[in-house]
């Protein structure tokens, strides 16, 4: 599946089909700070995503000051 | 993973550990609005006769907080301040004219826009750099001043920032590690109008966490800006939010104990405390085994030593 990612903006590609909590793991990403986007839906950690799948993970941390 | 709140069970879009439950999109959007609407009860931030002013930055808090109070109903209008960060406020400011334009309007809301370089004559930056500064905290001084200044001119009620509870969680630490008693006392999500000339401020958002925020505006479709300030890069507050969220991860519901239990502590008033020697003389008293103090009648080590040898008996 290809995985877009931020900071900096940049894509993956990850053999599945794999579990979001497995997804993260992976990538050494915590779920507090991300969400998981497929398509344009969120899912949660349990969810199987399959290889065809078009999946974003989006940090949520933000903060200045 | 299925919604803990529909009697369907209709797929999650989202699992909450730190209240052990799970919400499908229209039971998410429930919650969060009620998390809001608690909290502005709770820290009585506003009513809906009044008239409120958001400062929104284009990035998820500041829209979400801009969308949900619209939709509770309330009169809010928003402020956007463009600091003239090079591409970085060109983008957040579309994205703020486009919710404004998009959505605001249709509820007979408006939005206000400062533009930094037109009153200062340079962006942000070079202001810093004119003036020996950090960026950061030339920029918070620059927001903080133009929040109030155009909620007490243009007679807002009150004045209202997106600030979340990893915000204010990362913030306490802070200040708990350094000690930073002056600021631990603004740290409650609603100051008074303390003096004439002050607007009232409220942080809507303190109990609602930086990825429920996250969510909430994706599940209802708010168009925000996902890259970051570049001057944010290797922040201390993005540091104590990576601590906390490893923390959270660990034990969920640490990051809101921590910051609930602070402002239940500050509400409050500590009880005439007995010293320690005081409660100490009032509860122990010899172990009738062994002498030494104990608030039990048999103190933990001799029940410990007693249960041992028992244990230890060989078995007839
Ligand atoms: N450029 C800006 N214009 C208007 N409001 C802002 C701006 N930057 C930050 N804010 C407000 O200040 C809050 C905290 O911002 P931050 O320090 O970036 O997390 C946001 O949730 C907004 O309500
Ligand atoms: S929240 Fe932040 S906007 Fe301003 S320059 Fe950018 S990082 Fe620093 S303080």
């Amino acid at each position: 599946m290809l995985v877009q990612l931020s900071h900096p903006h940049r894509q993956v590609e990850i053999k599945g089909p794999k579990r979001t909590k497995e997804l993260l793991r992976e990538l050494n990403l915590v779920m507090e700070a991300h969400l998981v986007i497929r398509g344009d839906e969120l899912v949660t950690e349990d969810e199987i995503l399959a290889d065809a799948d078009q999946i974003e993970i989006r940090p949520v941390i933000s903060g200045g000051t | 993973m299925n919604c803990t709140k529909c009697p369907t069970s209709t797929r999650a879009v989202i699992g909450l550990p730190r209240h052990n439950a799970a919400f499908c999109k229209a039971c998410f959007t429930t919650f969060v609005h009620e998390q809001v609407a608690r909290a502005i009860k709770a820290f009585k931030m506003f009513t809906p006769e009044d008239r409120i002013l958001v400062a929104v930055s284009g990035g998820k808090d500041s829209l979400a907080l801009w969308h949900i109070l619209l939709a509770l109903g309330y009169r809010a209008d928003a402020l956007y301040v463009n600091l003239g960060i090079g591409a970085y406020s060109e983008e957040s400011h579309r994205k703020v004219r486009h919710y404004a334009d998009t959505v605001a309007a249709s509820h007979g809301a408006k939005l206000l826009v400062h533009v930094v370089e037109q009153e200062a004559g340079a962006g942000i930056r070079e202001l810093a750099t004119i003036l020996h500064r950090p960026t950061c905290s030339t920029c918070g001084t620059i927001k903080r001043y133009q929040f109030n200044r155009a909620a007490v001119e243009q007679e807002y009620d009150v004045m209202a920032t997106g600030h979340n509870l990893d915000d204010e969680a990362a913030r306490l630490l802070g200040n708990v590690l350094h000690w930073q008693n002056d600021y631990l006392d603004k740290q409650s999500p609603t100051l008074p109008a303390s003096v004439e000339g002050f607007a009232k401020k409220v942080k809507p958002l303190c109990r609602l966490s930086e990825r429920e925020i996250a969510a909430y505006a994706v599940v209802n479709r708010i168009d925000y800006i996902v890259e970051e300030c570049p001057m944010a890069k290797g922040s201390k507050m993005i540091l104590y939010k990576e601590v906390l969220n490893r923390l959270e991860t660990e034990s969920p519901g640490t990051k809101q104990r921590f910051y609930w239990g602070f402002l239940d502590k500050q509400t409050t008033p500590a009880p005439a405390t007995e010293s320690m020697a005081e409660k100490d003389q009032r509860t122990l008293a010899p172990c009738d085994t062994c002498g030494q103090p104990t608030t039990a009648g048999t103190c933990s080590y001799c029940k410990m030593m007693a249960k041992a040898k028992t244990a230890a008996q060989p078995r007839a």
